[in-house]
């Protein structure tokens, strides 16, 4: 592993570096021989973000942005894309020195067709796990959105100040825990001899134990409690700024609950809502400890399959797998978003 | 249909707050009744009970004879345009006027004829597909308007709906409220803290203080026999002077203030020995010539003169800080007077109006 490692990163790497660098020197360069160094100087000096930041601290939050997107955001998956290209198999003959193997769409070609050895044309495992995860996501997804909206509509229109603040330390401070161990305290909350059958049993609803865990109950109640911070706050956000006499005006027309959610609050939300659930489907896609803790014997997470390319070695089937995989999810998203009318900068208000 | 609105007993309280205090009222139908009071005096409070959205804590709101009580703002047949208008911005003109049909559920071409005709009535005709933010204040105003109007409520509640336009547009607009009224010919409520918009608009005026209410009556009512010195003050410009009452019949009454003896009409049953205050206002009072009158004259010291075309508005020096305003018309010989001279002024006994003491309005 760590030869693969070393072989892997270093060459491309380099090149990559030195492509960022040549961009950026020419750029430097460039812009004064055309202007002149004073003129350049006299214009940058005049740059709002320059002029109310000083010189010196807008250099760095210059250069600290670009080396994050840059080192943390576009490398990786430049070398993930990158790498989904060369064929894997041949790896080990030179020394896992990845840059020496040829191109090919094999590793694409495997997550549909498979092997070929295989009885079925199609590689339906895995396919089958693909629809899954991306099924189960959204449903994960609606269900998440389904238990939050009450909880931000709450928080943001009807509770007091001091109601909010004790809900949102409720609310948040379950997350102080490690991902891994709340996985395993939901394991142990639905696990044959756990709370939840105790209970059931106590209570004379049932006689045995019921298996949550072989039947997935238990992860897709993990995985919808795992993200929903992230589709609670965007609701909440959008909410609060939602002026109540609106909500008064339209009960003073007649108007039901449902159709003022749904005609006057939601509408309002809108980008709160799609962000929060497209943060909420990315996430739970692309979750790897719920499903694995809490997964059931049979049941295969799309992430998990994605792993077992990487432990096995087979860095570059690993990478097709996840750079499909993320593809998919955007374009899915972005249709989604699409036929509900939200645009993209919609999400970051 | 229109209804009219009873207040039977209604104290409304916040915890130990009491916003309104026995508020008692008979609003007639097809009225123009206005609450008319300083901010927070508690009129918005009573409009909400009207509407629905608060419960009064103690007492009775009818509507059409009907209790109200447990019925909720969208069962109760009024319907509230607010200080802000509320208007829906996600939604067209016309969709924010039909809303209240949409929630009746009447078909799509049904309802947008409907608007259609609202959009005639407030002379907005063929805007309906604008966005709200597309419109001027003055137009989001009638639109507000047009969508309380739309659900055909038997009373339309508004909340100093005029409160956001400048100058012009609000006079514009309340001869325009004015008319709708009389077209439609509902009972219409409104609130404002506008003593000029209440007087030329409506019918009747509840004048508030502190959630009590101080007087109910018509405009001249109020402004010409005022109950009590909060109003008396609060509408129009007044004097105050300040004293014991010395003498007293069931016609005038006479006190001892510092100008010397001034008497004026007693409307509220005072009788010797009562505080009381004597008001009488800027237009009543004028500069003695000639012969001085046998009562009623005060002598003070002129502080400043404002020449206002046809009136001018002379300040003297009162016997609190507050000074006498005295307001004559410009007969075309302009004033002799001199800021720091010394004159005399008198009133005619009818135009004071002698008032039991009680907080006035702050200016
Ligand atoms: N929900 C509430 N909780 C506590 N106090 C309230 C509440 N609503 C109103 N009040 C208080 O009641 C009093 C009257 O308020 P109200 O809104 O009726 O005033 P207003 O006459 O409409 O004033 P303005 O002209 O400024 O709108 C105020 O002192 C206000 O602080
Ligand atoms: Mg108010």
């Amino acid at each position: 592993m760590s030869d693969q490692l070393q072989n892997l990163d270093l060459p491309y790497f380099a090149i990559f570096l030195t492509f960022f660098l040549a961009v950026l020197s020419s750029l430097l360069v460039l812009a004064p021989t055309q202007r002149g160094i004073s003129a350049t100087w006299d214009y940058l000096k005049q740059v709002k973000f320059i002029e109310r930041n000083g010189i010196v601290v807008s250099t760095y939050i210059v250069i600290a942005v670009s080396l994050w997107v840059v080192v943390m955001i576009v490398a990786p998956q430049f070398f993930m894309v990158e790498l989904s290209f060369h064929d894997g198999t041949v790896a080990a003959d030179v020394n896992y020195d990845y840059s020496q193997t040829p191109y090919t769409f094999n590793n694409y070609s495997y997550v549909i067709f498979g092997s070929g050895s295989d009885d079925s044309y199609f590689n339906v495992l895995h396919l089958k796990v693909f629809l899954r995860t991306i099924i189960a996501s959204v449903c994960i997804t609606l269900l998440a959105f389904v238990l939050c909206y009450p909880i931000a509509y709450y928080m943001a229109q009807t509770a007091k100040g001091g109601t909010v603040r004790l809900l949102l330390i409720c609310l948040v401070l379950p997350f102080w825990v490690n991902e891994i161990l709340r996985a395993f305290a939901f394991r142990i909350l639905f696990g044959s001899s756990g709370v939840i059958n105790s209970v059931l049993i106590g209570s004379g609803i049932m006689d045995e134990p019921f298996d949550f865990i072989k039947a997935d109950i238990a992860m897709y109640a993990g995985l919808s409690y795992a993200y929903i911070l992230l589709m609670i706050f965007p609701i909440y956000n959008a909410i609060e700024s939602l002026d109540h006499n609106q909500i008064e005006a339209a009960r003073d027309l007649g108007s039901s609950w449902s159709r003022i959610h749904y005609r006057v609050v939601m509408p309002y939300a809108k980008p709160g809502i799609a962000s929060g659930c497209t943060m909420v489907f990315m996430l739970t896609a692309g979750a790897l400890a719920a499903p694995q803790i809490l997964g059931g014997p049979s049941s295969l997470w799309f992430t998990q399959i994605i792993t077992n390319w990487f432990n096995l070695g087979d860095w570059t089937r690993g990478s097709a797998y996840a750079f499909l995989f993320l593809l998919s999810c955007i374009v899915f998203v972005l249709t989604v978003m699409k036929y509900f009318k939200v645009n993209l900068g919609e999400l970051a208000k | 249909m229109s209804s009219g609105v009873d207040l039977e007993h209604v104290t409304i309280r916040f915890g130990d707050f009491t916003a309104v205090d026995d508020a008692n009222l008979s609003i007639k139908k097809g009225e123009f009744f206005s609450f008319l009071g300083p901010s927070g005096c508690g009129k918005t409070t009573i409009l909400r009970a009207v509407s629905g959205f608060n419960e009064p804590t103690e007492g009775t709101v009818r509507i059409n004879g009907n209790d109200m009580q447990g019925i909720g703002p969208n069962k109760r047949p009024t319907a509230l345009i607010f200080q802000n208008l509320a208007l829906f911005p996600l939604m067209s003109v016309a969709d924010n006027i039909a809303f209240g049909l949409e929630v009746e559920g009447i078909k799509y071409v049904e309802r947008r004829r409907r608007a259609e005709e609202l959009l005639d009535l407030i002379a907005l005709s063929g805007q309906g597909d604008k966005m709200v933010s597309e419109l001027s204040g003055g137009q989001k105003q009638r639109v507000a308007i047009a969508r309380a109007l739309a659900v055909e409520p038997e009373v339309l509640l508004l909340d100093e709906p005029l409160s956001a336009l400048d100058l012009k547009l609000r006079q514009h607009m309340r001869s325009e409220l004015r008319n709708i009224q009389q077209r439609v010919g509902i009972t219409f409520i409104y609130i404002t803290h506008d003593q000029g918009e209440a007087l030329t608009m409506s019918d009747r005026i509840a004048v508030m203080s502190a959630g009590l209410i101080e007087q109910v009556g018509d405009g001249s009512t109020i402004y010409n026999e005022p109950e009590t010195a909060f109003v008396a003050s609060f509408v129009g410009e007044n004097n105050p002077f300040f004293g014991k009452v010395i003498k007293a019949d069931e016609n005038y009454a006479q006190i001892q203030n510092k100008f010397g003896l001034l008497r004026g009409r007693n409307t509220q049953g005072l009788s010797e020995g009562d505080s009381a205050i004597l008001f009488v206002r800027p237009e009543a009072l004028s500069l003695v010539h000639g012969d001085e009158p046998s009562e009623n004259v005060i002598e003070s010291t002129i502080l400043s003169e404002e020449f206002e075309g046809h009136s001018i508005h002379i300040h003297l020096e009162g016997e609190t800080a507050k000074k006498i305003a005295l307001s004559i018309s410009n007969d075309g010989t302009g004033s002799k007077l001199q800021v720091g001279d010394t004159t005399k002024i008198c009133f005619d006994v009818d135009r004071a109006i002698v008032l039991p003491e009680g907080d006035l309005a702050d200016e």
